[in-house]
């Protein structure tokens, strides 16, 4: 892993994006076993419906560990200091969800060098999914 | 609503240990492909002493909490809520074989649109075998009323 150095990198850089596959019910099915979040919303269309739903959505916590993963391909998880989101959308079955992440600010905190991204995921039509901010140390 | 006067509740403590079988399922899950988190041997070449815990895997051990009796004394319904906000503050990494134990508590609880939605803010302390602060975890539910 080639970690970015602090001097380099620049307000407004860009994290190397991540590109996952369209969500499908197998996605769901086996991050409800895989997150232990068995929630029927997530996979049961018939308890969904009743619920108001059109059909099962994504669990917000697979976007987030999506999102995990652009960090931990940009850095070393040891250096992640915090890392928050806000679901703003729900991430329906065929969305196909890029995770994009910027440098938005550079400073020194516990005698440490880091930097503070603002992520979020997209679906294919643009539209934004999850939004949120992580910390690490460079 | 939600009734505030279970602000401050706390839950019962809770350990619970991280095991590696499921930590490769959900490395795969999510689609993982670096190696330290699927292969043990990968990780020790990159210095770490197991598999590492990926940022987000804290929240599932906490979601396997045994009790759910708080949900029902605070009067939540399952098929009411979405999860509002999640974040993690890192204080040291977490790896499979560790016992963690979590000290949870409802730090808040507000209303929003007159009323038709509740939000209950819940946090975690979580600490290894060692007595090692790992992380903190905070949790916004949004339960709708009406």
């Amino acid at each position: 892993m080639n970690t970015p150095s602090f001097a380099s990198l620049q307000i407004g850089d860009s994290l190397p994006a991540l590109q996952l596959p369209p969500i499908t019910r197998t996605t769901l099915a086996l991050f409800a076993g895989a997150s232990g979040d068995h929630n029927r919303i997530h996979i049961d269309i018939d308890y969904a419906r009743k619920a108001g739903a059109v059909d099962v959505f994504a669990h917000g916590m697979l976007s987030m560990a999506y999102l995990g993963r652009l960090l931990t391909q940009w850095v070393d998880q040891r250096q992640l200091r915090s890392f928050g989101v806000r679901f703003t959308g729900i991430t329906h079955l065929g969305h196909q969800i890029t995770c994009h992440g910027k440098v938005v600010e550079k400073f020194e905190e516990n005698g440490e060098q880091r930097v503070k991204l603002e992520i979020e995921t997209r679906n294919q039509y643009g539209d934004t999914k999850i939004v949120g901010d992580a910390v690490v140390a460079l | 609503m939600i009734d505030k006067k279970h602000i401050g509740m706390k839950l019962p403590v809770y350990q619970t240990k991280a095991e590696a079988g499921q930590l490769r399922f959900f490395a795969q899950s999510i689609g993982e492909t670096n190696p330290i988190y699927l292969d043990v041997s990968a990780a020790r070449d990159a210095g770490h002493p197991d598999l590492p815990l990926p940022p987000t895997f804290l929240f599932s051990l906490e979601f396997q909490i045994p009790s759910s009796a708080w949900r029902d004394e605070l009067g939540i319904d399952t098929s009411r809520i979405l999860h509002g906000e999640e974040s993690f503050t890192y204080h040291r990494m977490a790896y499979a074989g560790d016992t963690l134990q979590f000290e949870t508590h409802i730090s808040d609880i507000y209303d929003k649109k007159a009323g038709a939605l509740s939000f209950v803010v819940r946090q975690s302390r979580v600490s290894n075998q060692r007595g090692e602060h790992v992380a903190d975890l905070r949790s916004i539910l949004v339960h709708k009323n009406a």
